[in-house]
């Protein structure tokens, strides 16, 4: 399991209630590795300004993480995290590798409006 | 809301510099911010595992940050971390910082632990391919290149290492680097040189990145004879050190021509009550525990500045 402070995704039956029950998702998928550590951290933060949007991690190597690894918008990904954000349970966008706080805020204003701070 | 707040210190990073200058001067009860541009713990959070620090017979990089992120906060330490700094400005009895959020934070003393980051090549294609071929992390992205052939960039500890370690998933790894001899510990350039995997691309550099949706191709320019070929390759991992995080500190406070601010043994700058700590200073020797005592003794000066001024001011 990923050590971080994000709720975590376990199972892809846990994946799909998620998606069921939750207008505005972010999911990480990486490992506790440094491209995804600050993707991580800056989720973290924007969990308290985006109330919003619900955020989740995924740990890479659990094989229940083929519900990401499976999805044609990451075909060509070879970086993780693998950052997938859902609208109604559709994906609205995927990212590869790091990301800066501006880049994540941006798909978060533009998919999703902007925060309440 | 207030928009411009006055503390003692600011510490400027959060790496183990910072977060240990942060603990020392809320402890001795002053008021103190560190502002940090990029995530808390710094380069310290991408140590996997951390088992030379003494008290901690093995812990994450992640883990130890965080502990010492909790340590400061309890201590009444503020942390605002992945800011960006629109504005700062060091000279003068009052040190202010303007945040890309337009609040503006005055303080007493400053302390400069920005720390470093990995060095980017800075040619055609690198930033649309990162992460569609293009890495910086061989145990992060390692596994996405098994059975096929790639590149890495560098000629440091780092790239031969790394470069050995990727041959457990790549067919072929051939590496680039810009001089005729390597700067890597000898052990580890007889290793990567008896890699039967390994093949070497010597006085030559990365100039350009192609594709489509990912990385399919690399420009290989030969530095001796100005020659460039088109390489086919899947991947590029590039380690070509690190540089320090002091751009926006340049013609502020004095540094050396790579950019490292210059100090005195008690961390002090050319500026009076600006310190400095950590990989963004000029030293040997970067590791947890060296940048742990620079804002240790960062801290400790500051508070005596700050003491100074403050009898100077009764006087």
């Amino acid at each position: 399991m990923l050590y971080t402070n994000l709720k975590h995704i376990e199972s892809a039956t846990d994946h799909s209630k998620i998606l069921n029950e939750n207008e505005n998702v972010m999911v990480i998928c990486g490992r506790m590795g440094p491209m995804c550590i600050p993707v991580y951290e800056i989720a973290e933060e924007l969990e308290q300004e985006y109330k919003h949007v619900k955020f989740y991690d995924l740990e890479f190597d659990n094989p229940e993480s083929y519900v990401i690894r499976n999805l044609p918008e990451v075909r060509g990904f070879m970086g993780i995290p693998f950052t997938i954000y859902y609208k109604n349970g559709k994906v609205v966008k995927a990212t590869s590798s790091i990301q800066t706080r501006e880049q994540i805020t941006a798909i978060l204003d533009a998919e999703f409006g902007k925060s309440s701070k | 809301m207030e928009d411009k707040i006055h503390y003692d210190t600011i510490v400027i990073g959060a790496g183990p510099a910072g977060l240990t200058a942060g603990i020392y001067l809320s402890r001795a009860r002053l008021k103190t911010l560190i502002i940090s541009e990029g995530v808390v713990g710094g380069q310290m959070v991408l140590t996997h595992e951390i088992a030379n620090y003494p008290g901690v017979e093995s812990i994450s990089g992640y883990q130890l940050a965080n502990i010492m992120k909790k340590q400061a906060k309890s201590f009444g330490c503020e942390i605002k971390s992945n800011i960006k700094i629109d504005r700062i400005e060091l000279e003068g009895d009052i040190k202010r910082v303007t945040l890309s959020d337009g609040k503006e934070y005055t303080s007493d003393s400053i302390i400069l632990t920005s720390g470093g980051r990995s060095r980017t090549l800075g040619v055609p294609g690198e930033e649309k391919f990162k992460g569609r071929g293009i890495s910086y992390c061989a145990t992060c992205d390692g596994d996405f290149f098994t059975g096929k052939e790639i590149v890495v960039v560098g000629g440091g500890n780092s790239a031969l290492e790394e470069a050995v370690s990727l041959t457990k998933y790549a067919t072929k790894v051939t590496i680039v680097h810009q001089f005729d001899n390597f700067q890597a510990f000898e052990h580890a350039v007889q290793e990567a040189k008896s890699n039967p995997k390994i093949q070497f691309k010597m006085e030559s550099t990365v100039t350009a990145f192609y594709g489509e949706e990912k990385l399919e191709s690399v420009d290989i320019k030969n530095l001796k004879t100005g020659e460039t070929e088109n390489f086919k390759t899947d991947g590029t991992f590039i380690f070509i050190g690190y540089v320090p995080n002091t751009e926006f500190l340049k013609g502020k406070v004095e540094m050396n021509q790579w950019g490292e601010i210059i100090t005195g043994s008690d961390m002090s700058t050319n500026l009076p009550g600006v310190y400095a700590g950590g990989d963004s200073v000029t030293k040997r020797y970067r590791q947890v525990t060296t940048a742990v005592g620079d804002g240790t003794i960062a801290a400790l000066a500051a508070s005596n500045y700050l003491h100074n001024k403050r009898i100077a001011t009764l006087k």
